[in-house]
């Protein structure tokens, strides 16, 4: 070091952020220092844990499985704007209005940072973009579900945005470079979310008996779906059927189980609903002394495949708004086509003449 | 050289003409002192959106005082299959660090 006035450029942006996002940035700084250390071929790397970088050699699968993942994380993403979208117009207050706004914009630049990741990998932006509309690849289920009243609106950022951030974390960590990297940026982001979602909800607990009442019928409705957000069994039985986790974890992509993640979502989110005087909406719950954890009751996995397969209270319009909006800002991409090729056209011109 | 009007071909094919907007490689400068550090790319139709969209994707919470924007296909990056013998030369030179150098242990600030 050649100066003792050191400004960290990856300082944290505000106090809800976790340890575990501070600790992967900085793992992926030493990381290529660590890598000297080790052979350059994909399985050496993956052995030291390294990161995978755009340019090294990868196996087949390895790319396709990242394609696969990254591009559905960015189309849920951008999909993930309409819920909320939907009550700009209607927010509350000014201040929630700009809030909302700005949470909206965000999930917009989540989802370019991933469509950037997955680009290094091969594929093009516009390609990813038609499989979405052509229902080709899939975008979390969990925005498939109406938002109904303003307390949807908080408990899309305190349980939906909570179990992402769940999920996110440890993919901080992933073996594939852009993706880790891109996703400490989104963790960052994340938190603002998550807690906007739960003042939301803090308010209407304050509130009238009616605004109590919106706030539990919405963490009644977005309870279940949050914990679907995992996906499906991968442990003990379900883990014999097979499935990508084995596999996404021996390449270092996935790095947690999804019931693991689940169980440590229920966790954190219980005493945060005691705390907002809310009900979780399963008899079942209770706290087992033995693990130390909460147990909850069956998940209802029929529910999860039907809506899954486009069977969703929105699936047809969030496609269909998706594409309309995509049509109807194609004056724009157009225009800004033409006027660029103009003043090439133009310089190239003044280039010659020079 | 045949002359084609850019407009024209713009209008004729506006799907190819989007796919092919460039790929931009953005950096950014974190605060006064700090060089310019890759924070990721973006497509845009010219370097003037590319700084914008720059902008709006990567410096939405005052994370930038400057930004650079530069066509990806103007990088020129040494290859991961050579890293062995490029950077081989650096190897062997251990007299470069401070540490190679044996001195008394009892003399301050050195």
């Amino acid at each position: 070091m050649y100066g003792n006035d050191f400004v960290d450029p990856d300082q944290p942006l505000n106090a809800a952020e976790t340890g575990d996002v501070e600790a992967a940035a900085a793992d992926a700084a030493t990381a290529r220092a660590r890598r000297e250390q080790v052979g350059s071929s994909f399985d050496e790397l993956i052995a030291a844990d390294q990161r995978i970088e755009p340019r090294d050699d990868m196996p087949e699968g390895y790319r396709k499985t990242l394609i696969r993942q990254i591009a559905q994380h960015a189309h849920s993403e951008i999909i993930g704007m309409q819920p909320e979208g939907n009550w700009i117009s209607r927010a509350p207050s000014l201040r929630r209005k700009a809030i909302l706004m700005a949470k909206v914009q965000d999930e917009a630049g989540h989802g370019l940072y991933l469509y950037s990741a997955a680009e290094t990998l091969g594929v093009d932006r516009a390609e990813l973009l038609d499989l979405l509309h052509a229902g080709k690849q899939r975008y979390s289920s969990i925005f498939n579900y109406p938002t109904l009243t303003w307390a949807d609106c908080g408990a899309i950022g305190w349980l939906v945005d909570g179990a992402a951030i769940m999920n996110q974390v440890p993919l901080c960590r992933c073996s594939y470079g852009p993706y880790a990297r891109a996703m400490i940026r989104v963790c960052k982001e994340e938190s603002f979310h998550q807690r906007q979602g739960f003042e939301i909800l803090w308010e209407l607990s304050k509130g009238t008996d009616a605004q109590r009442a919106m706030a539990q019928d919405a963490a009644n409705r977005w309870w279940w779906p949050a914990l679907m957000m995992f996906g499906p069994p991968d442990t003990g039985e379900a883990a014999a059927k097979g499935g990508h986790t084995e596999q996404s974890m021996a390449w270092g992509i996935k790095r947690f189980s999804n019931d693991d993640l689940r169980q440590k979502f229920v966790d954190m989110m219980v005493p945060q609903a005691q705390r907002l005087g809310l009900t979780l909406p399963d008899p079942d719950l209770r706290f087992d002394e033995e693990s130390g954890h909460w147990a909850f009751g069956p998940i209802d996995w029929d529910e999860f495949w039907r809506v899954l397969r486009g069977d969703g209270a929105c699936n047809a319009e969030r496609i269909e708004h998706r594409v309309a909006a995509h049509e109807e800002g194609a004056w724009v991409r157009e225009a800004a086509t033409a006027y660029a090729d103009k003043h090439d056209g133009a310089r190239r011109r003044q280039e010659s003449a020079a | 050289m045949s002359e084609s009007s850019p407009t024209e071909s713009a209008v004729a094919a506006p799907k190819a003409a989007e796919r092919s907007w460039p790929l931009w490689e953005v950096f950014v400068r974190g605060k006064r002192g700090l060089s310019h550090v890759h924070v990721g790319s973006l497509h845009a139709p010219d370097a003037e959106m590319a700084l914008r969209n720059g902008r709006d994707v990567y410096t939405r919470r005052q994370e930038g005082v400057s930004l650079w924007v530069v066509r990806a296909s103007d990088i020129t990056a040494s290859s991961p299959d050579e890293r062995d013998s490029f950077f081989d030369p650096a190897a062997d030179k251990v007299y470069r660090h401070p540490t190679f150098y044996d001195v008394p242990e009892d003399v301050e600030y050195l």
